[in-house]
């Protein structure tokens, strides 16, 4: 075997630290409580789950798009001392790439645990796109080319992509609407999920245009919430209360050519997946057909099936197929976002698709199912409406984050021993 | 030194400091529209940079470009996120691609430029303009003067080309 795909190799820290707690508040619109209270209680519910103590944590990440309270004052209300911090700058694409931080200071012995989380009151406060902030400010150079032409919010930096991809390789709406569907089977199973109501391809195609091509429902829902995740070594990971979730390889914010401008380096409908796919399964030693259940940002229905294809679950232009196909849903042969994602679920920049997928690895996902004497919920893997969203015998899981068409990070985790 | 201007109500205001967008807006002022070509490579590249994308050399002069290009790619905003675009939906965001420069230097690369779709003189295209535009109309840029020696750039159907029988448009209206 190539040493690059050795998994007794260490080049890479493969299967050296793992997410040992996650955390999250209530998915709401209305929270009530300021960032910094969603940020406190995120953080301690992830350290409780993980069976820590907060003097066994010395280590905080965060990121947001100044919308956020950082970590000093976080760690300074659940009275942590940090060795290590740092907040930075960012949404979508961040949480994988703050787990790859995490990882490397822990490595250089700067600390020993680090508690990553996102706070933000995504509706009642900043909305996505920033609406309702920085409108009144003059217009400069380079913000003649987006706000001075209407091009401010996600959807109106990511239409051109999404558009081209239909044009190069005749993806149809109908496709792209059963990534909404999908996902909200999988919401319909999950008692927290902000919408769990199911939503039929009629529902998508008929609701309101917001930007050709995407409808309403094409656009992931807006929230209030609180996430947050607990990074250490392997080996404290054993002493801690679940199933580790063991990390194979990360990519962090990996980028096409020409950055923020990458509509100038074609193909547009290529993502930053194409190249971040090329770190992501070498350095995991396993490729997509080992994967087993995958969580691929839904900011846009477009979203999930364009980082899919990219990534190499189907072929490129494949990726309209795949989505309708059935692959992704509950029973189907690797689901997607089964929590419901962004789409249905909550919007946290990435870390509830990241929180599922280690409580799929964990065989112990929180939907409807009875819980047994041994604490653990009885999962019947019955996926009818309101039922089972565990699937079975989960071993390998992916995680594709998406900040724009071109900037993306990635993860595998493995379930621990 | 600034280039000062008002565009929908919107203050403008470009200093002396950001150079390249400076003398980018000043040349649109003239109502001519230049890129930045290489010293070095001789690459022409946009949008305004402070180096060369594919050589990183710093040095660049101003070239005079035709204007022309085809719609590469587009959006259609029917809710406007800026209070002051709602009075305009649906509007285009159209991704231009010129005919200069067009698979260079590598293959799906060229010159493309994000822009609004216009009528000929120079107002934001009504809806009836708008769903006559899709991916391969030509086009043509024109300027719409915002302030003393500053004008933007916008885009209108290029009137004297050979446009294809049916632009691609998203398939349901």
């Amino acid at each position: 075997m190539n040493q690059e795909l050795n998994a007794s190799s260490s080049k890479h820290l493969r299967g050296k630290y793992a997410i040992v707690g996650v955390g999250e508040t209530e998915y709401t619109r209305g929270s009530g409580c300021t960032t910094r209270t969603l940020g406190t209680r995120a953080v301690r519910a992830a350290i409780e789950d993980a069976g820590l103590t907060t003097s066994d944590v010395d280590g905080m990440l965060s990121y947001s798009y100044n919308d956020s309270t950082p970590s000093p004052i976080i760690a300074g209300d659940l009275g942590i001392r940090l060795d290590f911090h740092m907040d930075v700058y960012g949404g979508g694409s961040s949480i994988e790439a703050l787990v790859g931080i995490a990882m490397g200071v822990i490595e250089a012995g700067m600390c020993n645990t680090v508690v990553i989380y996102r706070a933000m009151n995504g509706f009642s406060q900043v909305r996505i796109g920033g609406t309702g902030r920085g409108g009144r400010s003059a217009l400069s150079g380079s913000s003649l080319f987006t706000r001075g032409i209407g091009l401010s919010s996600a959807g109106q930096m990511f239409c051109q992509s999404f558009m081209r991809h239909m044009y190069d390789y005749g993806t149809t709406p109908e496709q792209v609407a059963h990534v909404k569907v999908i996902h909200s089977e999988h919401a319909a199973n999950n008692p927290k999920a902000y919408y769990k109501q199911r939503t039929t391809v009629e529902d998508v195609l008929s609701s309101r245009m917001i930007v050709k091509p995407l409808h309403l429902l094409d656009c992931c829902v807006e929230t209030d919430n609180g996430t947050a995740i607990v990074v250490t070594r392997v080996d404290r990971a054993n002493d801690c209360r679940h199933t580790p979730a063991v990390i194979q390889s990360v990519v962090g914010r990996c980028i096409k050519p020409r950055g923020d401008m990458h509509y100038q380096s074609g193909p547009i409908s290529t993502v930053a997946g194409h190249y971040a796919k090329d770190i992501l399964w070498p350095n995991a030693g396993v490729g997509p057909k080992d994967i087993q259940v995958t969580g691929s940002y839904d900011a846009f229905t477009f979203t999930t099936l364009l980082q899919l294809e990219d990534y190499g679950f189907c072929k490129k232009g494949e990726g309209g197929d795949y989505v309708s196909s059935g692959v992704m849903r509950l029973g189907g042969e690797r689901p997607n976002n089964t929590s419901g994602g962004h789409l249905c679920e909550g919007y946290t920049h990435g870390v509830n698709m990241v929180i599922e997928n280690v409580r799929q690895l964990r065989h112990d996902v929180d939907d409807s199912c009875a819980v047994g004497p041994d604490g653990k919920r009885q999962h019947t893997f019955e996926y009818g409406e309101g039922g089972c969203r565990q699937v079975k015998d989960v071993e390998l899981t992916a995680n594709l984050g998406w900040g724009t068409p071109g900037i993306g990070s990635a993860m595998v985790m493995a379930r621990g021993g | 030194m600034a280039l000062e201007g008002e565009y929908l109500s919107m203050p403008v205001h470009i200093d002396a400091i950001d150079r390249e967008h400076f003398e980018f807006f000043s040349y649109c002022g003239r109502h001519e529209l230049r890129a930045q070509q290489c010293v070095s490579c001789h690459l022409k590249r946009f949008p305004p940079t402070t180096a060369c994308p594919f050589c990183s050399h710093p040095e660049s002069t101003w070239e005079r470009l035709s204007g022309c290009g085809a719609v590469y790619s587009y959006g259609e905003v029917h809710h406007a996120i800026q209070q002051i675009f709602r009075a305009h939906t649906p509007y285009m965001l159209l991704l231009v691609e010129l005919d200069e420069q067009r698979n260079e230097p590598e293959e799906f690369d060229g010159l493309r430029v994000q822009g609004n779709l216009a009528t000929a003189d120079a107002e934001l295209a009504p809806s009836d303009l708008v769903a006559q535009v899709g991916i391969g109309t030509r086009v043509k840029v024109l300027f719409k003067t915002i302030g003393t020696g500053l004008a933007i750039p916008l885009w209108a159907v290029d009137a004297e080309a050979e446009q294809p029988d049916k632009p691609w448009r998203y398939p349901i209206e």
